[in-house]
């Protein structure tokens, strides 16, 4: 019984020890034996990008849809086949003017848009993104423009070459922009990651062109489902397999469930457009939609999963430990 | 530590072009010193005028801070270990730690911010320029520590200053001036390193095996961390990247890589018209 007190005379009673006690707790392995991964309080490490998927992942199909679209168009044009250029062009002018209006409005404060405009940056590829974008926008309006009214066609021949010259960067830079991160499943994909974009970019612009041409004029569209999607797969794959165990969210949650609608529509798409797409309209029509839907699952489940890596501290610590006693071994 | 001095010593002010910088700034946080008051997190929000960003309690331990943000530019970490490697039954102990900014010399922000709001001082710390911040948000997951975020009520990105205003009246940042066990200590970073060498050995001599540099060395991933800890336990513990690398060190990578997957899309498409008519 504590019988301790404070009086005007200063503390009295016994005052027996005072040390808190806790419950001994398991004993603590030594550190170096620990396979197992910490954290702290199982927080992330990195912050999540704040970015919109619906804006992001969605420009991300826009744009490469649009880049493939216009040197797509460009063959078209060149080879005699006005309704696969025509389709190819508006599509790739709607495309990246939608793109044009998702990045301002994802930005925090899209009234400063313009300050991308007041550097070059080739450390940002944010930048370097702007810049490729305020030429080939442009470009890509001008030659639907034409296309479509009739008028000034010899502009609309210029407009068309720099499109399609400048498309398969806009498809490209877009991988470059989302790996230059410390997003694990992005950054640790480097390397595959633009082919996996360029991939689905061609299946998408492929699709668009199923879409929108006659039959007899969408070879080169059903040739080009078959390379994008086997473009995309294996590189895809490569990707995967590099990452190891960062490539979990590739596979499962969400993101994993996009990854693999995606891959279905893709390989059913392309199939398909091949086979039945060369007689049937409709059915080309069909598969066309199933690889344009594919591209956007590819890109979100790719968006997707690098959120997940970011969320969960595991993505960032196990991954750095083998590193850095991999170095230190 | 020699392997450390051996490195030639890179300069993110003068590489910047600031001809005359002075010494570069930084921050050594000695967390066997902390005692968990926050008064640095106080401190950080009075002078910067941070706004408040939600009074929680997280019940997983003293810290309802949770971590960095752009509302948070100091923040105790807060870790109570049951289970150390010692006979006594119920022994146990705290470990504290006040995080912040590293301002790295190699910044993946920086690198990546496509208006250029966020810039390198005079003093080598990495600073955003509120003004010309439009709100892109490729700082926030560029950087490998989880540092700077977005402010939802402006949609712009915030994060520690190093006390830029106060540094160039000469006065030392708010965190450090009220911090009453010197844990966090403010000075030119290359004596600060030496006080950190020091300081380090003195404790593995007292037996303290575990207390360990963090960010302190140039050789690593970001170029050395204008900002660095001492620690007692590993970083992750802390809530700190293991081996943090500047992801703009692969950027030369990366464009090749795009350049030859663009150019393979332009071939690849081409190849659809050879040939057959159809």
């Amino acid at each position: 019984m504590n019988t301790s007190g404070v009086t005007k005379d200063g503390a009295v009673g016994d005052r027996p020890e005072r040390d808190a006690h806790v419950s001994p707790g398991r004993r603590r392995r030594k550190r170096r034996d620990e396979p197992e991964f910490t954290s702290y309080y199982g927080r992330a490490i990195l912050n999540e990008p704040t970015w919109a998927a619906l804006d992001i992942a969605g420009y991300f199909f826009l744009g490469g849809l649009a880049g493939a679209s216009s040197v797509l168009a460009a063959g078209a044009e060149l080879t005699g086949r006005p309704a696969l250029a025509r389709g190819a062009k508006v599509g790739a002018a709607g495309a990246i003017s939608l793109s044009l209006v998702a990045l301002v409005h994802d930005l925090g404060r899209p009234s400063r848009f313009l300050n991308m405009l007041r550097v070059f940056k080739v450390t940002s590829p944010m930048s370097v993104g702007v810049w490729l974008l305020s030429a080939y926008a442009p470009a890509a309006g001008v030659a639907a423009a034409c296309d479509v009214t009739g008028r000034a066609r010899p502009l609309g021949r210029v407009a068309t070459a720099t499109a399609a010259t400048l498309g398969p960067a806009v498809a490209s830079y877009t991988a470059v922009l989302m790996c230059s991160t410390a997003v694990p499943a992005w950054h640790d994909g480097h390397r595959e990651m633009p082919f996996v974009f360029v991939g689905s970019a061609a299946a998408a612009a492929a699709g668009l062109g199923l879409l929108v041409a006659p039959v007899d004029q969408a070879g080169p569209a059903r040739r080009l489902a078959l390379l994008g999607a086997a473009g995309e797969l294996v590189a895809s794959q490569l990707l995967e397999r590099r990452l190891g165990m960062v490539a979990e969210p590739y596979r499962a949650g969400r993101s994993g469930r996009l990854m693999k609608v995606a891959k279905t529509l893709t390989v059913a798409g392309a199939v398909g457009g091949a086979l039945a797409g060369r007689r049937s309209r409709p059915a080309a029509a069909l598969a066309g939609a199933a690889l344009l839907a594919a591209s956007a699952c590819t890109r979100f489940g790719i968006f997707e999963a690098g959120k997940a890596s970011a969320r969960d501290p595991k993505y960032t610590v196990i991954p750095q430990r083998q590193r850095r006693d991999a170095r230190a071994a | 530590m020699s392997d450390v001095l051996n490195i030639v010593q890179v300069d993110p002010a003068r590489d910047t072009g600031y001809e005359d910088a002075p010494p570069r700034m930084g921050f050594f946080t000695d967390t066997s010193l902390c005692i968990g008051c926050k008064a640095c997190e106080v401190a950080c929000k009075e002078w910067n005028s941070v706004p408040e960003d939600g009074l929680d309690f997280t019940g997983m331990s003293m810290d309802n801070t949770q971590g960095l943000s752009a509302d948070t530019w100091r923040h105790v970490a807060f870790i109570e270990q049951r289970e150390i490697a010692t006979d006594a039954p119920g022994d146990f102990r705290w470990l504290m730690a006040s995080d912040v900014c590293k301002h790295c010399t190699h910044a993946a922000c920086l690198d990546v911010c496509p208006t250029g709001a966020l810039f390198r001082t005079e003093f080598g710390t990495v600073v955003v320029q509120d003004d010309v911040c439009n709100g892109c948000g490729y700082c926030v997951p560029a950087c490998p520590y989880g540092v700077v975020a977005i402010r939802e009520e402006d949609g712009g990105a915030h994060k520690c200053t190093l006390c830029y205003d106060r540094l160039g009246v000469g006065q030392e940042p708010a965190c450090a001036k009220s911090c009453p066990t010197n844990s966090i200590q403010f000075g030119p970073l290359d004596e600060l390193r030496e006080r950190a060498g020091e300081r380090v050995e003195a404790l593995h001599a007292a037996g303290v095996e575990d207390a360990q540099l963090y960010g302190h060395d140039p050789a690593d991933g970001v170029g050395g961390d204008g900002a660095f800890f001492l620690l007692l336990d590993e970083p992750e513990v802390y809530g700190l990247p293991p081996d943090p690398v500047v992801t703009t060190r692969d950027l030369p990578a990366m464009w090749r890589h795009a350049a030859v997957a663009a150019g393979l899309l332009a071939v690849g498409v081409a190849s659809t018209f050879a040939g057959r008519r159809r």
